[in-house]
């Protein structure tokens, strides 16, 4: 039967219908209606925020790591604008969120009113889709079209900018929540074309130096699973992008390790010798690339995207195959069983074993390592805290981080079993992203562990949050590597500007970081001695503290530089190893 | 290498400007562009010529593709096809150019459709290569005022563009 509602009531209502739990948000005066009608119930909770950009980076955060789509509400002008970022994050990442934003009443649109601002045009370039509501009797069709296009096909934000008037109690009109939507205009794949899955994993049969690129698509996608198991079967090296981190076990023997401009040293150097690149839900980005030109030379390349644009964007994909990374993996799966039924000697598995030897001699070289006895010195390196953080809560966290050396140092020692554990902003490198994202997974999963990966310089981006996490009592576990410096920043000044460092340090301005999130009602924790850290670490996540959000604020040596670093300009296996070795300086073949 | 892209476009508020921005955002160039609702009001009609090589026209088409608003793409110059343009040309015709003018127009099979007693007013339609042409023909000195309506095309044959 279908009611009267007014357009604020619609708004909530339909969230309900379909299945939300959180919206996070900030009021102000065009979003006032709706929030009325927050208020007059109960099922979808409100998250008070106490900056929009932090509400979307939560959405963004929970969308992650459920999967399911974060909702935001903000308001008009100011609140939609400080949106905006949360809402680029997102659509770099294909993150599916909703944005409602507020908007003045529409006889007032274009008329330079207080707390106008074009939402729609401000954000089109980073959005899937956008709505301008015109009438509350469209609200219904129009939440059901936002969260069919945010959540299928290549996710994304989708922003539904409604003008007060429409959320006017005095207008009201029949609610019914459709159970379907049909647009002509977009109907995204799903099934991947059975020829060129069939010519794919005729390819993966036929190569003998394998690569398996995966991505982000892997885990928005969750075809971990897939992916494992013809990972597997074909027992070929994995390699994960930095959004894929997880898809793929960060333990297993066939795992080599993050590629790309931070990438493993043995990762990018496979990637480069390789004869067949299997990229699975990536697009080629050029922290992973490097110069295109260059790309590894003697690779075939099939290229899974559910996204037809991704294919062919930057390099040039031999076989490709466009559908639900899933969808195609399980397809080619039984491809690939029934062909290895007819030819078991395939693909030739003494080749593969020289490849894997190979592979081995690239990590015993330069691989990562930094498990060095803590005592040795007597400043803290910050792989160290990662590595600590890692054996402290077993692999089991979710993460996520800032962005800069901490995010690499994480991304680089921080093995993760599965997806949607390693939620960091890859794609646009949004500072300030980690803490609400942090507090998004928290929401989503309030017995998780989930830690929070930062620097001083991001953590101070978003930092107000600390407030909103004492509202709603989110034990994150926030572990600061703090050198004192934009580190990244600094790196590269180091390495390419005569370290000139212009703008990158602050360290006699700095606050003390353990009475600041004491003032906030936080455990606060200040680091700076090796033999301290795993002592501290465990307290910080010890079940005395289960309840507590707690800030470890770890001094690491402020010299410290991520490395392997790539070379601009040249292919995948040039890299700086340290501060002084390069791979063009050596026998590397 | 110049191509011709025709959209069928949702008519909608704001669908222009999603494809607009596209090449904009993109880095795409839009060399002309025309657009106007079809015979059925729910859909627009856009066509936008481009000049990029290959690579970029297989991103163009897919990108364009990938606008919720957009719902069909078709690259004309994939099979033979038809173009026209419309200009409308105020050139200065005193003395002895005011016969020059009638007679090029003749020639390009224009037709005046203003007069006053020193100018005339010409419209020519063709493609713009035709058009280019007259420009060049009636020479620069005398040429008050162009407008073009940019590019429309169309496929040869059986082959149509539609929902």
């Amino acid at each position: 039967m279908e009611e009267e509602l007014s357009g604020g009531d619609m708004l909530i209502r339909a969230l309900q219908d379909e299945g939300v739990e959180y919206l996070f948000g900030y009021p102000g005066g065009a979003a006032l209606h709706i929030y009325d009608a927050i208020f007059k119930q109960q099922k979808v909770q409100h998250i008070l925020v106490r900056h929009e950009q932090a509400a979307t980076h939560m959405a963004d955060g929970y969308a992650r790591a459920t999967g399911k789509p974060g909702v935001v509400l903000v308001t008009s002008g100011p609140g939609a604008t400080n949106a905006v970022t949360g809402i680029a994050t997102a659509y770099m990442d294909s993150i599916p969120i909703i944005v409602i934003s507020g908007q003045v009443p529409t006889d007032l649109i274009g008329t330079d009113a207080f707390q106008e601002a074009d939402m729609v045009g401000i954000s089109r370039p980073v959005v899937k889709h956008s709505f301008l509501v015109r009438d509350c009797a469209e609200i219904p069709a129009t939440v059901k079209k936002a969260f069919h296009i945010a959540t299928t096909g290549r996710p994304g934000p989708v922003v539904i900018d409604v003008p007060k008037d429409v959320t006017d109690p005095s207008n009201t009109a029949p609610y019914l929540y459709p159970e379907s939507v049909e647009l002509r205009s977009y109907k995204p794949a799903v099934r991947g074309n059975g020829r060129q899955m069939r010519k794919a994993v005729d390819a993966l049969l036929k190569c003998k130096r394998p690569m398996i690129y995966s991505g982000g698509g892997v885990v928005q996608g969750n075809a971990g699973e897939a992916l494992t198991r013809i990972a597997k079967r074909l027992n070929f090296p994995v390699t994960n992008t930095l959004m894929g981190l997880g898809a793929f076990p960060g333990e297993d023997d066939q795992f080599v390790g993050m590629l790309g401009m931070h990438g493993t040293f043995e990762a990018n150097m496979a990637m480069h010798h390789s004869d067949l690149i299997f990229a699975i839900g990536v697009r080629f980005d050029d922290r992973v690339t490097n110069s295109p030109a260059k790309f590894c030379p003697d690779a075939t390349i099939i290229h899974i995207d559910v996204d037809p644009a991704s294919i062919s964007k930057i390099i040039q994909a031999d076989i490709p195959i466009v559908g639900q990374v899933e969808s195609v993996l399980s397809d080619m799966d039984v491809i690939l069983e029934a062909a290895l039924e007819k030819s078991a000697d395939l693909p030739d598995k003494a080749k593969l074993q020289d490849w894997w030897q190979r592979i081995g001699e690239w990590r015993a070289a330069h691989g990562l390592n930094h498990d060095m006895p803590l005592t040795e010195s007597d400043v803290i390196l910050p792989q160290q805290v990662i590595q600590s953080l890692y054996r402290t809560t077993q692999g089991s966290a979710y993460v996520t981080s800032d962005v800069g050396q901490h995010q690499m140092f994480a991304a680089q020692y921080y093995k993760f079993p599965v997806g949607r554990r390693w939620i960091n902003s890859g794609g646009l490198g949004t500072m300030g992203f980690g803490l609400p994202a942090a507090m998004g997974v928290q929401f989503a999963f309030p017995e998780a562990t989930v830690a929070c990966v930062t620097g001083e310089g991001s953590f101070m981006m978003n930092m107000q949050e600390l407030s909103t996490c004492l509202q709603y009592g989110l034990p994150i576990k926030m572990v600061c590597l703090n050198n004192q410096a934009l580190g990244m920043v600094k790196q590269w000044q180091d390495m390419q500007y005569g370290g000139r460092l212009s703008q990158s340090t602050y360290s006699d301005s700095l606050p003390d970081f353990k009475t600041l999130v004491e003032a906030f009602g936080h455990i606060g924790f200040r680091i700076d001695k090796p033999q301290d850290l795993d002592a501290a670490m465990t307290e910080a996540f010890s079940p005395k503290l289960k309840d507590k959000t707690v800030f470890v604020d770890v001094w690491v040596d402020p010299h410290e530089h991520v490395y392997p670093m790539a070379i601009k300009g040249g292919s995948m296996q040039d890299m700086y190893l340290n501060k002084i070795t390069t791979t063009q300086q050596g026998d590397y073949m | 290498m110049r191509r011709i892209i025709a959209v069928l476009l949702e008519n909608e508020a704001g669908a222009l400007s999603r494809v607009v921005g596209l090449f904009a955002q993109r880095n795409y160039n839009i060399e002309s562009l025309n657009v106007a609702p079809t015979e059925d009001p729910t859909l627009s009609r856009v066509t936008l010529t481009t000049v990029c090589d290959d690579k970029k026209i297989e991103q163009i088409t897919k990108h364009l593709n990938r606008l919720i608003d957009v719902v069909k793409v078709l690259d004309l110059f994939d099979a033979e096809y038809v173009e026209r343009e419309l200009m409308l040309i105020k050139i200065r015709a005193e003395g002895a150019v005011r016969d020059e003018v009638k007679r090029s127009c003749d020639v390009f099979r224009g037709q005046i459709i203003d007069v006053t007693h020193n100018t005339y007013t010409v419209q020519v339609t063709g493609p713009s290569d035709k058009l280019d042409a007259f420009i060049r023909a009636v020479g620069k000195t005398t040429i008050l005022e162009v407008v073009r309506s940019g590019v429309s095309g169309i496929s040869r044959g059986d082959k149509v563009l539609s929902v």
